[in-house]
């Protein structure tokens, strides 16, 4: 394959380059004609939203960082510097600060969308593994990120979580004391962290590109589940594609500018608007929104390494999800008991949140178990079973016939 | 059929459930329930009611401020309540802060409207030794820190009482309403006539209340009337792009059965 690549581009300059570095062609070939279903749905825009909150939240972090000080005595007060002082501060801050929370709303959406239509399914399980690693980098970057301000939740939200790391046997302690750079939630913990919080949004930028990569490979699913058969059931990326997720990006900037301009705050805690205190513990610490679930099935399990365990093992669970879903069959609009098992899981996740909000006593320690196995039950026995057992509609022949029934003929 | 009803059914349900169990406020084993006051700033069109601002910062100057201190924000911010420049100048010179003298020795200045607003303790463990050990926070963020926000402020100021028949209180300690665990360090610091208001106003506990709440919530987020109007403008802008990029959408589909 070496030598010159041959450019079909008019303009000199564009064919001078493309004869060399082909990213013209590769841009025309991947976003140009890329042939995509026809029959995506709303739901469909969610991948590109999610690519347009990342370098949202890249463009604001780097403006924040280059007036923010990762230092215990300054990092409070170098915030509301930031609110106060820098031109236009507070915008940058309430954007980043609530593009984390859209950022989550946006990708859990992706998932959910991939759970239903059956997306994960052969020949795209890797494309799914990869979108498992970017959500747990995701995780990972949010929680630093909310430990930057320095408030009393960054601070004890970071002294639970990275205690959590002590529940494993042996090696526990050192690796809570290596992540904390000392003995204790401190200077060196906050300067790690804003460390890799600049550092793995750009982990996450690369894997991001692997995981269109490998989307370009196998192409999108789609509602129906099944794949297209001829040029009748694609239409080119662009326009028809550019233009549709253009729509979903108006929307869903204009719910973003609802909670930054009229409700910055909705999903924050007061908590956090006082300065980081060792000695004073918050009457209840609670994680992010996002983490709620998760953080339910961590207080689920009496044991702290069990609970540690299942609250990884929620995520892994994810990883092997292709195999675990056994039936031939994607889209759920074709099988009718997956389908209630799909949204019997939402509520199952909404109630697991509920529970992670809430002090650990009476009816939230019983929810929070049934919620906790049911959630393994889901994937772990329901899956693997329900593909033996179901009995799916029938399948459309194709994209186009689906679509256009016998009248368009 | 039958399945998809009960599927929709019970999404119905969980969304209904949803506000109901994520709202209460996550602290509190004991809900107390603050009474709603209706404030100038809320709402989408919402702005703070300037006078009441600035009968609140004549309270802050004149009762707060000798234990609570404002540290986070400058003197030049009390401009968006409506000070003009030179009242901000006369209010910032009204204190000193330390220099070095241009012999090299510590020496003092007078403030300017650049200056943080001056603490009346000089560090955390001075204002504990003089208020019992109880430390009076910083008020700067005070608003936003508290759940309630300014209906909590002025329920706390007013919701000083006797402590019920049974009620032991710390030695020291005052009964409030709507203080967490009802036992505060703080006395009771306004009450009816607590200032003479510059404008004329009747000072009631109740408009005391009402004013420094107000100011407290503009020293909280002075961005706010900004921020809402700079909003309202985005939210106008994406409302006429999105109804043209539907349009455009539209027009492109036109030939494509889907």
């Amino acid at each position: 394959m070496v030598g010159l690549h041959k450019s079909e581009f008019k303009n000199p300059v564009i064919n001078w380059i493309d004869t060399r570095l082909p990213l013209f062609t590769m841009m025309a070939k991947e976003y140009g004609v890329f042939p995509t279903p026809k029959n995506f749905n709303y739901f469909w825009n969610f991948g590109a939203l999610a690519m347009v909150n990342l370098v949202i939240m890249i463009v604001t972090g780097i403006f924040l960082a280059m007036n923010y000080d990762p230092n215990t005595g300054n990092a409070f007060e170098s915030v509301e510097r930031i609110m106060r002082d820098v031109n236009y501060g507070w915008l940058l801050r309430y954007v980043h600060a609530n593009g984390a929370s859209m950022f989550f709303i946006v990708v859990y959406i992706h998932i959910f969308r991939g759970l239903y239509y059956g997306s994960y399914k052969k020949p795209r399980e890797l494309l799914w593994m990869i979108g498992v690693v970017i959500l747990l980098l995701m995780m990972a970057t949010g929680f630093m990120g909310y430990v930057l301000p320095w408030g009393q939740m960054s601070y004890w939200g970071a002294t639970v979580i990275t205690n959590l790391f002590s529940a494993i046997p042996v090696v526990g302690d050192s690796i809570v004391t290596l992540l904390w750079g000392g003995f204790s939630v401190d200077n060196p913990t906050l300067n790690r962290f804003f460390s890799l919080h600049y550092l793995l949004p750009f982990v996450i930028v690369g894997v991001v590109f692997l995981h269109i990569v490998a989307l370009h490979i196998t192409g999108s699913n789609n509602p129906l589940g099944i794949e297209p058969k001829d040029k009748q059931d694609t239409l080119p990326f662009h326009p028809y594609y550019t233009i549709k997720d253009s729509v979903g990006i108006c929307v869903y900037l204009m719910v973003f500018a609802v909670l930054v301009f009229f409700a910055p705050g909705f999903f924050g805690d007061p908590a956090n608007w006082t300065p980081a205190n060792p000695l004073v513990t918050p009457a209840a610490i609670v994680p992010e929104w996002y983490f709620l679930p998760f953080y339910a099935i961590l207080r689920a399990v009496p044991d702290k390494l069990g609970g540690v365990l299942m609250m990884f093992g929620a995520i892994a669970v994810l990883f092997v999800l292709p195999w675990l879903d056994t039936s031939p069959v994607r889209s759920a609009k074709f099988r009718p008991i997956y389908r209630l098992l799909f949204w019997l899981l939402v509520i199952c996740c909404f109630v697991l949140g509920a529970v992670g909000a809430h002090h650990p006593n009476g009816i939230w320690v019983i929810l929070g178990r049934i919620g906790t196995a049911y959630y393994f039950l889901h994937f772990l026995v329901l899956l693997p079973l329900l593909g033996k057992f179901e009995k799916p509609l029938p399948l459309p022949e194709s994209i186009s016939k689906a679509v256009m029934p016998v009248a368009a003929e | 059929m039958n399945i998809k009803r009960i599927a929709i059914l019970g999404a119905v349900f969980g969304a209904l459930l949803l506000p109901a169990t994520f709202s209460p406020a996550m602290a509190q084993e004991e809900e107390i329930s603050l009474p709603k006051q209706d404030w100038s700033f809320t709402g989408p069109f919402g702005s703070y009611d300037k006078a009441s601002a600035q009968r609140g910062f004549q309270i802050y100057k004149e009762v707060c401020s000798s234990c609570h201190s404002l540290k986070l924000s400058y003197y030049r911010e009390l401009e968006g309540i409506g000070l003009s420049e030179e009242q901000i100048k006369a209010v910032a010179a009204e204190q000193t802060f330390p220099t070095i003298g241009d012999d090299g020795q510590p020496a003092e200045r007078p403030g300017t409207p650049a200056d943080h607003f001056h603490s009346p303790f000089p560090n955390d463990k001075a204002a504990r030794a003089a208020n019992n050990g109880a430390l009076p926070p910083d008020q700067t963020l005070l608003v936003n820190a508290r759940e309630g926000g300014a209906d909590y402020i002025y329920a706390l100021l007013t919701g000083y009482e006797d402590a019920p028949a049974g009620m032991k209180l710390g030695d020291g300690m005052n009964y409030n309403k709507y203080f967490p665990g009802h036992q505060i360090g703080m006395a009771a610091p306004l009450s009816d006539d607590r200032v003479e208001y510059a404008d004329g106003t009747k000072a009631t506990l109740k408009q005391e209340a009402r004013d420094v709440a107000t100011f407290l919530a503009y020293m909280s987020n002075p961005e706010l009337e900004t921020r809402k109007r700079l909003g309202l403008r985005i939210l106008l802008f994406l409302a006429a792009l999105t109804c043209v990029t539907y349009a455009v959408k539209r027009q492109i589909w036109s030939d494509v059965h889907h």
